[in-house]
């Protein structure tokens, strides 16, 4: 007699539903790959390629034909050029077909040849700025106007195309060469750390303020919490211009307001100096995140057990003592995750400081590099190569934050 | 140092600082006219009373309701705590004058509440100095919060030599009547700002649908299937979310250039869900996680396949989840910068946030720009207060659990 054993592997219910589950994920798969994945794997290529804006128009032949003269000195020309001036085009042909009624009334010569009515020409390569021009006189059999339209109408098909520099297999190391060259990369580093550990620090540190506050019901409290939450709705590009116009050197009320009070006898130019701006663009990072960590901050505040301060209070813990040993050791677990979340964010951050400051001033982090490089200097290549960096970066920090979160958080 | 004669002076001072200074700035924000907040000054008087209100215990007693009305009445001299220019009108000093006393004698009150004049315990003192930082942290998040937004609506109705002339007056010549508006009529007429305004709405809207329809089956596989690569999945949507926006902006300019898909709102459409389809999918798998499973298996053994399921029975099930992930959607949608600033050249087919950034030229006035920041904000605004309670918790989710 056989004792009962336990179905090993995976039964056909797990595997049914294995199956739907990777379906519903397909639309979602498929569509993100396409926009993350893909674009990753590109700009890690692209890094590796002397790739600038202008390449984004690759070097092509261009035709037009037309139909000239009359009488007896018509003629079907093609007129041929080169779209770049300095690269050369290879296997340039073209083909086209004479319309009904049309017989040439010469030899057809190199490069092109006659089959019946269709026409073939190949020119092989056509050097950087070259222009070409075939004529082959012709006799019609009816009228000129409309044979005109017949042969304007018809588009010769073309062929040939230039080295594309995206798709060969040349590699170099130009562009990590002039990324990492000189003291320039090691600032933009410097900005970006400042930018982020005290932006992060900062927020987190207003937001648990912000949280202390409002974590006790009162009327009028949601209001309060929503009216906290704005500078984090609005759109940034809104609040980045506010705060260009509030502290503008010339027309901002900022500075009015610091000259009215005697504190200063200058109007600043708060986004145009070296340090200040930098501290500014902080700022305005503390300002616009601090909502988002005081939201999580009090989300979790308000689920701490409260029999633990009724235990405390019947202790006799001061209200210090409930805050430094029992508020923060429970939030500490929120608190890093934040940290480290919007460590990782700020990191990120484009948006405010190039609305802010452009990246002028001593404001450049590696995010507005990337736009720096490959749309300022129009080098593609080179914004890739920062981009890549930034990669390796994340990669670390997400090391990191995996290691952390699943302890903390048990994800 | 834990001495009621020592604590409250020490706050008194600290405060009336405080309240000088908010005084001072909303003073001079809201009529231009010069008014200064003196610091030493405000330390003294500060000091003495919050001597006398630790001093005097009863509520409303004489000597502090006197202190109080001297401290307002000290700034029509030039000792008091805010120092008031010339060419105030008699309703801004009366103003001044009157806040000074009212706030500092009912704050004081407040503030130094049944603080003995003798020594103190632990918690009277702690409890002290937390009613102080309770009412400094009010006055000071409400006023970096509404400092620019006033600024903001304030500068858009102005006209660009009233700011030049004195930056910090915002007080409204309201004889103008609808002239008012005139950068935002200018916006709508001369710049298509109805056009920007309706692209944004239905390109946040379609964003929107695609992302739901994308996340909704994938978060709830993700929260009730048991599959090879499960765990492994549920990670890396939180790691898609970390990627920075600006590194994938460039290959998909690369590739939107080639294919011709830049300067379209179909490219637009079809890049904002897959931006906000991590976010969404990860939100509504908690969500999913949450819901009970009885209920479902309940419909299963009734015979109803997965997808009805999910229709029938889930999906209604978590209509809240539902609105909080839309609007929070919408809101990255509405805001969106970045890739539209890349993508859109042709100003017929700007989003909202791509027209206002078209304003941001020394050619076009100030105050056009700051019209257009306000009608970026209003609608994002008012649906977030129309429906805080669901926006909170969507933004709540849309990050870490908490």
């Amino acid at each position: 007699m056989s004792s009962a054993v336990p179905p090993t592997g995976t039964g056909a219910l797990a595997k049914r539903e294995a199956r739907l589950a990777w379906a519903l994920l397909a639309p979602t798969l498929i569509s993100v790959s396409l926009v993350v994945i893909l674009p990753l794997l590109a700009i890690i290529w692209i890094s590796f390629k002397p790739f600038t804006l202008s390449d984004l128009r690759p070097p092509a032949p261009v035709v037009r034909e037309s139909l000239r003269g009359s009488g007896e000195d018509l003629r079907i020309e093609y007129r041929l050029r080169n779209s770049s001036q300095e690269i050369a085009v290879a296997g340039v042909t073209i083909s086209d077909t004479l319309p009904e009624g049309m017989t040439p009334t010469s030899e057809i010569t190199a490069p092109c040849q006659l089959e019946g009515r269709d026409l073939f020409c190949d020119f092989g390569t056509l050097e950087g700025g070259q222009r070409e021009r075939i004529r082959i006189p012709v006799a019609i059999d009816g009228e000129a106007e409309s044979f005109e339209n017949l042969v304007e109408g018809s588009v010769p098909i073309l062929t040939g195309s230039g080295p594309n520099i995206l798709t060969n297999f040349e590699f170099s190391l130009e562009n990590f060469a002039r990324v990492f060259d000189g003291s320039e990369f090691w600032g933009v580093l410097w900005v970006t750390l400042f930018y982020t550990v005290f932006g992060t620090i900062g927020a987190l540190v207003m937001g648990l303020f912000a949280a202390l506050l409002l974590n006790k019901s009162f009327r009028g409290q949601g209001f309060i919490r929503g009216l906290y939450l704005f500078p984090y709705v609005a759109p940034v590009i809104a609040v980045a211009f506010t705060w260009v116009t509030l502290f503008d050197p010339f027309s901002g009320s900022a500075n009015a307001l610091l000259v009215q009070m005697g504190l200063s006898e200058d109007p600043i130019n708060f986004f145009g100096e070296r340090p200040l701006a930098l501290i500014m663009v902080t700022v305005f990072e503390i300002w616009r995140y601090f909502p988002l960590s005081f939201l999580f901050i009090l989300a979790r505040m308000q689920s701490i057990d409260s029999s633990m301060y009724e235990a405390a209070d019947m202790d006799g813990a001061s209200p210090f003592q409930k805050f430094w040993l029992l508020s923060i050791p429970q939030l500490l677990g929120i608190l890093s995750v934040l940290f480290l979340l919007r460590f990782i964010w700020t990191f990120n951050k484009f948006d405010d400081i190039f609305l802010l400051t452009g990246g002028n001033a001593g404001t450049r982090t590696l995010t507005v590099n990337v736009y720096e490089q490959a749309f300022a200097i129009s080098n593609i290549g080179a914004g890739a190569a920062v981009a890549v960096v930034i990669l390796m970066c994340l990669l670390a920090f997400s090391f990191v934050f995996f290691r952390f979160i699943s302890r903390e958080e048990g994800l | 140092m834990r001495n009621g004669f020592v604590t409250g002076p020490l706050l008194g001072a600290l405060w009336l600082v405080v309240i000088a200074t908010t005084v001072a700035v909303t003073m001079s924000f809201a009529t231009g006219a010069a008014f200064r907040p003196q610091v030493l000054f405000s330390v003294i008087w500060g000091a003495v009373a919050g001597l006398i209100y630790v001093r005097f215990p009863v509520r409303h007693a004489t000597a502090r309701l006197g202190v109080a009305l001297f401290l307002g009445l000290s700034c029509l001299t030039g000792i008091g705590p805010v120092l008031i220019g010339s060419g105030t009108t008699l309703l801004a000093l009366l103003i001044t004058v009157g806040s000074i006393a009212l706030v500092m004698h009912l704050s004081m009150a407040e503030i130094l509440k049944e603080l003995p004049f003798g020594e103190l315990t632990r918690h009277e003192y702690e409890d002290a100095v937390i009613r102080f930082c309770t009412g400094f942290g009010y006055i000071f998040f409400t006023a970096i919060v509404v400092i620019p937004f006033y600024v903001m609506v304030m500068t858009s109705l102005k006209s660009q030599q009233a700011l030049l002339q004195n930056p910090l007056d915002f007080s409204l010549d309201l004889s103008q009547g609808t002239a008012l508006f005139r950068s935002y009529t200018e916006l709508f007429r001369d710049f298509n700002f109805g056009t920007y305004l309706w692209t944004s709405f239905y390109v946040s809207v379609l964003t929107v649908f695609i992302t739901l329809l994308f996340s909704v089956p994938g978060a709830y596989a993700v929260a009730r299937f048991r599959f090879k690569g499960q765990k492994a999945f549920s990670r890396s949507i939180l790691l898609i979310y970390m990627v920075p926006m600006i590194v994938l902006a460039l290959p998909i300019y690369i590739a939107f250039s080639l294919t011709g898909l830049r300067n379209s709102i179909l490219g637009i459409v079809m890049i904002y869900p897959v931006t906000t389809i991590p976010v969404a999918l990860y939100m509504l798998q908690g969500y999913f996680r949450g819901l009970p499973t009885e209920v479902e298996e309940a419909g299963l053994m009734d015979g109803l396949s997965r997808i009805s399921v999910i229709w029938k029975i889930t999906l209604p099930l978590s209509l809240p989840a539902l609105a909080s992930v839309s609007l929070y959607v919408f809101m990255i949608a509405w805001n969106e910068f970045l890739l539209a600033f890349m993508l859109l050249d042709d100003p017929s087919k700007f989003t909202l946030t791509r027209g206002v950034t078209m304003l941001n030229s020394s050619e076009i006035p100030r105050q056009h720009l700051m019209a257009g920041a306000v009608i970026a904000t209003v609608p994002i605004m008012a649906l977030f207060l129309g429906l805080e309670r669901f926006m909170t918790k969507g933004l709540t989710a849309g990050s870490v659990k908490g």
